[in-house]
Order: structure tokens, then sequence, then C-alpha cells
């Protein structure tokens, strides 16, 4: 026990004392995930409300496939990122692996089936009458569709929150394809593991620290802007 | 409605809070190499220094010795630091790589508890202090990572003429530190190098019980990736981190490293010297 006080007592030297090392850390961190996030949120509320409102052969399946998604393991993702970023690999000639664009990209496999699998669930909890009554009043298909999105905003935070958290708290595939590398991209999570190893456990448990610390801040400001407006 | 109308505006230009794209990667040299050498904390002190002087950046990935190798032999590296001799030679021999050349060495000892039910404690034979490891039954926890301190556990134990096995056989899958705790837990023995036991020493009970002996020299070499392993390797980039890694200089700052922390080296510089001189 006295082991995890120090550790929290070395977090707020660490955070007051702005050891550049640990600030640097975390806004990368901040940035990866927030990055990884966002792009997930582009591709995932629109192939959400597509896969909420249109109607194909084989949408179960993609659907199915979505809720798998939205248990990618990391380690996996992280397995075929690296695969794919190998300079003897598809997309090698880019040369991204080891740096943060790739941590993004891998993160992004892994948030992107968790934002459309919640919109979906979000867009498809609206009730079929207001859809077709919507239409009825001459709304045109775009509009339907913008509202219907806009209707679903409160669960979309939801989707924001968990694929935030699924990113942010993730080390398999940050590792893999991020390598660790001090200065250029080493996050909360894979320095904790790096600190761990060293036997730094007060540090290890101060990043662990500032990372519950950054998550929490993070859902509580989503959870106002969600919780509002229903009070 | 204000702030979903932001998140979607959020959403829509995410890819211009993409972080900045990789420096010119041909000034890039990947260094893969072991975990010891990352968690002493040598390579933090090297890496910068070698950084500033040639203007090149390093990317050090930091594996376990047999995935440095493969990696290396792959393409997917540069320039590799390993601790496995007898791996390192098969993958010269296969021309995978180049130009071997010792670095550095320090030493593995055999730690375990201190009750030592199986009695090795002054034992000068680290072979002997297995076969009644072995005959005991004491548990002992193994890498089982293919890494450097496994490999030479593996080549001990042969040497040895014993087939270790469960249940008195552990293996973790993990890094050193993290099988050191294993080790403490389950009051097993195990071998480690001596960098990282000095780093643990002061959170597990388990004293140092066979050292000093020729097998359990722990050797350092620098090799420089063959260029046909792969279409993009930076050959002259590796080639340059190689040689600066023997120069005077760096070997000075090896000789010294981790004397204010542990009171002692952590290594020993010994380049120029061949395998045959130990």
């Amino acid at each position: 026990m006295g082991l995890i006080l120090d550790g929290v007592l070395q977090a707020f030297r660490l955070l007051l004392a702005g050891d550049p090392e640990v600030w640097r850390i975390t806004l990368l961190s901040l940035r990866i995930s927030a990055s990884a996030t966002l792009l997930a949120l582009a591709v995932g509320i629109p192939a959400g409300t597509l896969l909420a409102l249109a109607r194909f052969p084989g949408r179960a399946l993609v659907i199915s496939l979505v809720n798998t998604g939205m248990g990618l393991p990391p380690v996996v993702v992280g397995l075929f990122v690296t695969i794919v970023l190998w300079r003897n690999g598809l997309l090698g000639a880019l040369e991204l692996l080891y740096t943060p664009t790739a941590m993004v990209l891998a993160q992004l496999v892994i948030a992107a089936p968790i934002v459309t699998g919640l919109t979906l669930a979000a867009v498809q909890q609206i009730p079929d009458r207001f859809r077709l009554q919507l239409l009825a009043l001459g709304a045109s298909r775009v509009q339907m569709t913008w509202v219907l999105i806009k209707e679903a905003r409160l669960p979309m935070l939801a989707a924001l929150m968990a694929g935030f958290g699924g990113v942010i708290s993730e080390v398999g595939a940050s590792m893999m394809v991020g390598g660790n590398i001090k200065g250029s991209t080493r996050v909360l999570t894979t320095a904790t593991v790096l600190e761990t190893g060293k036997g730094n456990f007060d540090v290890a448990i101060a990043l662990s620290v500032i990372l519950l610390a950054i998550t929490f801040l993070v859902n509580w400001a989503l959870t106002w802007i969600q919780q509002r407006r229903r009070v | 409605m204000r702030p979903f109308s932001l998140f979607l505006l959020l959403a829509m230009s995410a890819p211009a809070a993409l972080p900045a794209p990789a420096t010119a990667q041909s000034s890039t040299v990947i260094l893969s190499t072991t975990t010891s050498t990352q968690d002493s904390g040598l390579l933090e002190v090297l890496v910068p220094m070698f950084e500033k002087q040639s203007g090149l950046s390093v990317k050090t990935i930091s594996v376990g010795t047999g995935q440095a190798l493969a990696l290396a032999a792959r393409g997917e590296a540069d320039v590799t630091l390993a601790h496995a001799p007898a791996l390192e030679k098969k993958f010269v021999e296969d021309g995978k790589m180049l130009n071997r050349r010792l670095v550095m060495y320090n030493d593995f000892v055999i730690i375990g508890p201190e009750d030592d039910p199986a009695r090795i404690k002054g034992t000068a034979k680290a072979l002997d202090a297995l076969k009644k490891l072995a005959a005991t039954g004491a548990r002992f926890v193994s890498r089982g990572d293919k890494s450097g301190t496994h490999a030479l556990e593996l080549a001990l134990w042969k040497q040895a003429g014993i087939e270790p096995a469960a249940p008195w056989y552990i293996e973790s899958g993990q890094g050193m530190g993290a099988t050191l705790g294993i080790a403490n837990d389950r009051r097993a023995y195990t071998i480690t190098d001596r960098a990282t036991f000095l780093a643990f020493q002061k959170r597990i009970a388990l004293p140092i019980l066979v050292e000093k002996d020729r097998p359990l020299l722990n050797i350092y070499s620098v090799m420089e990736v063959n260029p046909a392993n792969g279409p993009r390797v930076n050959a002259a980039g590796g080639k340059a981190f190689a040689d600066w890694m023997l120069t005077p200089e760096v070997q000075g700052v090896i000789r010294t490293f981790g004397v204010d922390k542990y009171g002692q080296a952590l290594f020993v510089p010994i380049a120029g010297k061949k395998d045959e001189d130990f």
C-alpha cells in the first residue's frame, strides 16, 4: 500500500515540478488518441448511420462484423498494422512504422468499429414512426438523416467516450507500431510498461495515475455535455 | 445544439489534428536491440550522444535478442546490438548480419531463495549448480522468450545434459524484471543479468548464489544489417552507429555507466577484443 501512495505523490510531484519528459509523454498520449478518436468519428458516424438506415443484402453480416470489430484485441491490430507498415510490407514505401502517425492509424482501426457500432445502435433506437413522420412532413432524405443524427447525438457522445477510452488505455498496438521510442512515440501506457520493466514502480504508478486522471477528466467533460440538457 | 455541432466540426477536421509526418527517413537509423540495454538506462545515455554527433536520428526498438535479430534479418532494422554470441554467429554465417564486433560485457548471476533448498550457494561452476537444481527438483523460473538471457540459460542446460521440464521448471515468457518478480513470489531460482538484478535488488529477497564463472559471461556485440535483406536498409547509417559504439569516447562512457547509481559499473567495454580472448 505504501508503494501506491508513494506513486500517487510522485505523480503530483512530476506534474507540478513540470518534468518535461512526463508532460511530453502525457501530451503525446492525448494528441494521438484524440486524433484517432476524431478520425474514428469521421468514419464511424456516417458508416453507422448508413448501416442503421439502409437496407441491402448482407447487411446482417456487415453488422455482425462491426460488432465483432468492437472487441478487436489491440495486440492483434498492432501485429497486422506492423506487418503492413514494415519496410517490406504493403505500405512500406511510406516509412510510417515507429511514428506517431502509425499509432494513430492502429488506434483508428481499434476505435472505428466501436464508434460505428454504437452510432448504429443510437440511430436505430429512434422509433420508425418518427422517420415516417419526417418524410410525411416533406423532409428530403438528406434533411431526414441530419435530423436523425441530431436526435441520436446523446448516445453518440457515449460512442465518443467509448472510442476514446478504448484507445487511450491501449498498450499492445502502441508498443508494436510505435516502438516506445523516447521523445517520439513513448506514450503513457508504453512508458508504464517500460518503467515497470526497469523496476521503477513508483514512476510506473505515477504514470498510471496521470492516465486515469486524464481519462476521468475527458469523460467528465463529455458526460457534462451529455447530461446537462437532461435535467 | 452548439456542443454537438462543435463535435461534428471536430470530427470533420480530424485529419488536421494528425501529428506532423515523420521527418525524412534517410536520416533515420533503426537500432534493434535487447531489453536489457534499454532497461539498464545505457541507451538513453548513448543514443542522444550519437544523434547529436552524427545528425542522424535513431529509432531504438527494444525486444528480445531473438526478435532483434529476426527483424534485422528481414531488413526491418539497420544495426543490431545483441547478447547471444552463438545465435549471432549463425546470422553472420547465413549472411544476414555483417561485421560482428564485440562492444562490452557484463555477467549473469544465479539467484535463489535465502534458505537455498538445493544447496548451490558458493558452487564455483554454474553447470554443477544447475545439476543440483535438477536433481533436487527446486523451482526454477526461465524467461522462455527467446531473449539473449534465455538463449544462454538453454545453452547451460544443454551443456549440463539436462532437459528441464515442468513442474519444477517454470517459463514466464516475459522480460527480466517481470521474471524476477515471479521468481521472488514463487521462491524460485533464476538466472539474471547483473544490471537488472541491481535495479531490482531492493524489491526481491533472492540473493546471488553463483557468480563469476566463465559460462556466465554476457557478451554484447554490434552487427550491421546486410543491405540485401530488404529494399530500404540504411546501411551507411547502421555502420556509422556500429563504428561509433567502438570509439574510445563511447567505450569510456560505458566504463563508468552505473557507478553513480549502483556504486559499480554495469558493463565492461571490450572494443577490439575477440570471442577467443574470453
